[in-house]
């Protein structure tokens, strides 16, 4: 026990290398995702009906397909058609182009869920549509979509665990490197579980915090 | 003021309002009666555009709207239209997630560009008006009906519109409530505002309108001087109507 205790001293700096990958994939996968889907959703709400559609079609693919094909499609298989990425930004594509996917049905859901009534006040004192959703129904939109935000945050960080296979040196990567060399096969996971624990913990904390602040107006007098 | 001509509506097949013809004077206050159904709350939508009329005209001061040709290439023309034709609603619609104060304020900052101190000193007057002074800070959802109708009231004059449309604004309120909402648009009529009122409180109507107009299944069936028309309806549909009334 007392080995295996300081075979995981010994292994932290690696392991937290890999957990620093699992951050910024974890970082940039729901930045570029919740950009990407926001536009998304606004395709999918659109009156234009090829936009609709399209975003649609996209939704339907990510979500109807396994992440780790998706990972290999384009990792492994873009390269045949001329696009070769590195293992990182090529993980980070995936991530971003999934997670995109559950952001633009969430988003659309909260927006969809805004009574029309709001719109109409917003249009009645002149407002755009562009200014309507910016000042009146994104930030009520807001509150019903961060739960199921942060949800999908907390799986993205657990997701890139996947990256593992396409050679990203991520946690669980370099979890999997020093158990080989090692054979601590049960400290090595552990410990690379209990980082992603801490990880996944300090997020539900911000999401608490974020919802707490966004509902402060059922507070407050 | 307004000059409304041959507007109709259809929708799903169904003949909503069938050609109507209305003239609005400045200053004048015009209530519209008639069973639900009969195309009223309809055809007041459909003067600030919340409704897409099928054809007819809509003139609002120089502003002037053709719905035989297609509405979204004329938005702009539609948000200008809106900015001079204040709307109330029977639900209140106002924004939750904003205080008082700061849906008062909304309009005159996003839309007309007011500096915000000139917009806080405008919303705070307003709210003064409509009987809310100390209630700045308050969020909707702290407000009583009748409240928070005032306050949808003062966001509705914060954008100081030619003509303000109510979409029976009394009608989902507790009865105790109705009265101070009824004083508040009595008290708006008294300053020679042009007012367009859908109301199901026919001796407000009578007392406050210079012009009732009787509505029946999308057409104008009966107008006149508010009184007059109360007391001598000419047709039987509208006898019909105001004897239902009268009977309670």
């Amino acid at each position: 026990m007392e080995a295996g205790f300081q075979l995981a001293l010994d292994s932290a700096p690696f392991l937290l290398k890999g957990a620093y990958y699992t951050v910024i994939l974890s970082l940039g996968g729901m930045f570029f995702g919740l950009l990407l889907g926001f536009g998304l959703a606004l395709m999918r709400l659109s009156r234009f009906k090829l936009l609709s559609w399209t975003a649609r079609v996209y939704v339907s693919f990510f979500r109807g397909t396994p992440l780790l094909v998706q990972l290999f499609l384009i990792y492994y298989g873009l390269p045949q058609v001329g696009i070769e990425l590195d293992p990182i930004p090529a993980a980070m594509t995936g991530f971003s182009l999934n997670m995109a996917a559950y952001a633009c049905e969430i988003l659309r859901a909260a927006i969809s869920s805004i009574e029309r009534g709001q719109w109409e006040a917003a249009a009645s004192i002149g407002m755009t549509r562009a200014q309507t959703l910016r000042r009146a129904i994104l930030p009520q939109a807001m509150r019903t979509a961060l739960p199921p935000l942060g949800n999908s945050f907390i799986s993205l960080v657990k997701d890139t665990a996947l990256a593992a296979t396409i050679q990203v040196p991520e946690l669980f990567r370099q979890a999997q490197l020093v158990s080989a060399r090692t054979f601590e096969i049960f400290t090595m996971y552990l410990s690379a579980a209990l980082i992603y624990w801490v990880l996944a913990s300090i997020l539900a904390h911000f999401q608490n915090r974020l919802e707490d602040r966004v509902n402060r107006h059922d507070l407050e007098s | 003021m307004i000059v409304v001509e041959k507007l109709t509506k259809q929708f799903k097949g169904q003949v909503v309002l069938n050609g109507i013809d209305l003239e609005v004077k400045e200053g004048e206050v015009v209530a519209i009666i008639g069973p639900s159904g009969s195309g009223k709350t309809t055809f007041l939508r459909c003067l600030n555009f919340l409704e897409e009329p099928t054809s007819g005209r809509i003139k609002v001061g120089d502003i002037e709207i053709d719905s035989n040709k297609p509405l979204n290439q004329q938005q702009g023309l539609v948000r200008r239209l809106r900015q001079h034709v204040g709307f109330v609603f029977q639900n209140f619609n106002l924004f939750p997630h904003r205080t008082a104060l700061e849906n008062v304020i909304e309009g005159p900052i996003v839309v007309k560009k007011m500096p915000r101190e000139a917009a806080i000193a405008l919303g705070r007057k307003l709210l003064a008006r409509v009987g809310l002074a100390g209630k700045e800070e308050s969020y909707p959802r702290r407000l009583s009906g009748g409240q928070q109708q005032r306050v949808a009231i003062a966001r509705a004059l914060a954008m100081e519109p030619e003509v303000i449309l109510f979409d029976e604004p009394t009608s989902a309120l507790d009865p105790e409530l109705v009265g101070e909402v009824l004083a508040t648009i009595r008290s708006l009529a008294e300053e020679n505002r042009t007012m367009v009122i859908v109301t199901h409180e026919m001796s407000f109507a009578r007392d406050v309108a210079n012009r009732v107009i009787f509505f029946d299944k999308g057409v104008i069936v009966e107008q006149g001087e508010a009184k007059a028309l109360f007391a001598n309806p000419k047709e039987e549909r509208t006898k019909q109507f105001l004897s239902k009334f009268l009977a309670h």
